[in-house]
């Protein structure tokens, strides 16, 4: 789950790390009124969960508080790759004499979190990894020691960062890891950290991925969930415990398994189809849950067949086969379906969809070169 | 011979009279594994598996007890980060874990752990181990798999019942079969694995299933051209998988550039990896 720029840097700031002074504005009269308490210059900040949003035009300086007004009002008008804007951060514009990027995420290699930074700051980290990757200090994270303050040192040595920021350096770095530590993030960043006019080090944007996985321990955090981070279908199926993603294609696909839905992707691909999404609606399915992916598929205009594709370990055929049943019911399908059902109670299941109108597959290349010509038909 | 597990292991489970421990266990010992004790906190005393399996309080307990050399685990997400320190401390050399949404910072401290210990660690979020004939340690259905010389490691579970499904249509075996996991970080990784079939001498080829997310796989191609003598065939799903998206696995997401599949099936190519178009396909590049 993704934290927008001003719910990040309220967590740093939490944790020691300074930000300039600003507030969150969801109409132009709001940020016209922070603009003029700061009494200097600030800045609106489109707060939107995707990368680009100065080139996109979502980033503007304001001099006065009517120049705030009008400004906030445009970017509230905007929507930036798909998302609506629909909250602009006003901070107090900062005087900047050196951008650094400093952030820390998990290796998977290495099994640990590891410390980035680089004095080519505000830019995409992946930008400076590809065209410089020299310029790119790495500390490596001990999960049971935490970051130590030598670390810091290292780091601030390896990026030449003059000797009299080291003492703020290390504070803000210590600051970045509790973060990352007490938020479970997978990715906690500052970009850019500056020096500002009165050589003071201040974090002038952040960003943190919390892992999923561990939300169940941040109530807090969840509550912090922007729903137009997901499709309206993705949060739906959220609620059912099926894992679904939206994409542009034809075919719609339901799956038992993460990796087999993606292979059945693949393979509808591979014979000239294109997949409406995944699909992967879990170990054990029943019946109720097996309907509520149906009636998410089939919510998506662009799908003009379906391909079923179980393989029945845990999830029983049968099961599975009174699900489709029972959505045919409820919701009603007017698309070609194409069913494969291969394992535990395969028989049952095919016979309880013997009656309904439905082709039948029992090899995967079958089933989706049958789904595909369907879909082609259509 | 086969890798990991062979019907001289002596299985505990941990989360035994769960809904899905209690499913499995009896289904491992339909598949005669040795299944010699359970532990849940709280039914210490009683008997799982209609009275075949004792069950314990701690696993220090049932490994005094039952003389259990690997452990199984099931218990919920939130409390299997416990149960692995817990089968560790308890002195278990192998431990296999099926529980899946355990938090990445937690699982950084449980490998860091296992690898001082010196202990190996199948997954979490995998479908574990199948030596067919022998033993199952997890959850991957007995009856699409014989006993042969293919073996296979994969990141995925379903995916990888299908590909052992077609292997035994084709009329081939397998030596053992294991699943990784699909977490970003996790016990054995292909590295591991594919050493250990190079060395087993029942296997004389091997199959190897990844997915987008991570570098596992370009690594695993530059492991195989240096020190891999025996024949390896590849899936990557996840080939149309759209960039920043987790699909379904944790660690199964394109991030930035690094992750796609095309890198992958490139990288095994390089190392003369017959790369398959799609699952099906595999038996027939293995003959």
């Amino acid at each position: 789950m993704k934290l927008h720029e001003y719910q990040s840097k309220q967590l740093f700031a939490k944790r020691g790390i300074p930000i300039p002074k600003g507030r969150v504005a969801t109409t132009a009269q709001e940020a016209r009124e922070i603009a003029s308490e700061m009494k200097s210059a600030v800045v609106i900040k489109s707060q939107v969960l995707v990368g680009g949003r100065g080139k996109a035009g979502g980033i503007k300086v304001a001099k006065s508080p009517e120049q705030a007004e009008e400004l906030a009002a445009q970017i509230l008008a905007m929507s930036i790759k798909g998302l609506p804007v629909r909250k602009v951060l006003v901070d107090e514009a900062s005087e900047i004499k050196k951008e650094i990027y400093l952030g820390i995420t998990n290796d998977r290699a290495a099994k640990c979190p590891v410390m980035m930074c680089s004095s080519e700051g505000g830019v995409e980290i992946e930008e400076v990894a590809a065209k410089t990757p020299e310029k790119i200090i790495r500390e490596y994270i001990n999960p049971f020691l935490g970051l130590r303050e030598y670390q810091a040192r290292n780091i601030a040595a390896g990026i030449g960062l003059p000797r009299e920021h080291w003492n703020a350096f290390a504070q803000i770095a210590s600051g970045l890891y509790k973060t990352y530590a007490e938020t479970d993030a997978t990715l906690s960043e500052i970009n850019p950290l500056v020096i500002d006019g009165s050589n003071q080090l201040k974090a002038l944007d952040g960003k943190i991925v919390v892992d999923d996985n561990a939300l169940y321990r941040h109530p807090d955090l969840s509550e912090m969930r922007d729903p137009d981070e997901d499709a309206a279908s993705e949060i739906e199926a959220r609620k059912y415990g099926l894992s679904f993603i939206k994409l542009d294609g034809e075919i719609g696909c339901m799956v038992n398994g993460a990796g087999l839905a993606m292979g059945t992707m693949d393979i509808i691909s591979h014979f000239g189809g294109t997949p409406a999404n995944f699909l992967d609606v879990g170990g054990g399915a029943n019946a109720e849950k097996v309907a509520a992916a149906f009636r998410i598929i089939l919510s998506d205009k662009n799908v003009k067949a379906v391909l079923i594709n179980i393989f029945g370990g845990i999830t029983r055929c049968d099961e599975v086969a009174r699900g489709i049943l029972k959505a045919i019911d409820e919701v009603g399908v007017n698309v070609p379906m194409v069913v494969r059902l291969v394992g535990t109670n395969q028989e049952e299941g095919r016979r309880l969809l013997a009656d309904a109108k439905m082709e039948t597959a029992t090899l995967l290349a079958e089933a989706a070169q049958k789904a595909v010509n369907a879909a082609k038909r259509k | 011979m086969s890798i990991l597990v062979n019907k001289d292991t002596r299985v505990l489970i941990q989360g035994i009279t769960g809904r899905e421990g209690s499913f499995h266990a009896a289904a491992m010992l339909a598949y005669n594994t040795k299944v010699v004790s359970g532990v849940t906190p709280g039914k210490g005393g009683e008997w799982a598996c209609d009275n075949k399996v004792p069950v314990f309080e701690t696993c220090k307990e049932a490994v005094k007890s039952t003389g259990a050399n690997c452990s199984l685990i099931f218990v919920p997400a939130r409390f299997a980060t416990d149960a692995l320190f817990e089968a560790a401390d308890a002195g278990i050399p192998l431990v296999v874990c099926i529980s899946d949404g355990l938090a990445v910072q937690d699982m950084m401290r449980v490998r860091n752990y296992y690898d001082q210990k010196g202990i190996k660690l199948i997954g979490p979020n995998c479908p574990g181990l199948l030596t067919p004939g022998e033993a199952k340690v997890g959850i991957i259905p007995g009856y699409v798999a014989k006993p042969g010389s293919v073996g296979i490691v994969a990141r995925s579970g379903t995916l990888t019942y299908e590909v052992i499904y077609a292997i035994t249509n084709a009329g081939m075996g397998q030596s053992t079969c294991v699943g990784i996991g699909g977490d970003p970080v996790k016990g054995l990784n292909f590295i591991e694995v594919l050493k250990m079939f190079e060395d087993d001498p029942q296997t004389d080829r091997i199959v190897l299933i990844g997915e987008i997310g991570g570098n596992d796989e370009e690594k695993a191609a530059e492991y195989i051209a240096d020190h891999v003598t025996k024949p390896v065939v590849a899936f990557i799903a996840g080939q149309t998988a759209p960039p920043g998206k987790r699909m379904g696995h944790a660690g199964a997401i394109i991030e930035g550039a690094s992750g796609l599949a095309s890198d992958k099936i490139k990288a095994l190519e390089a190392a003369r990896v017959k790369v398959a178009k799609h699952p099906e396909e595999i038996p027939t590049l293995l003959k």
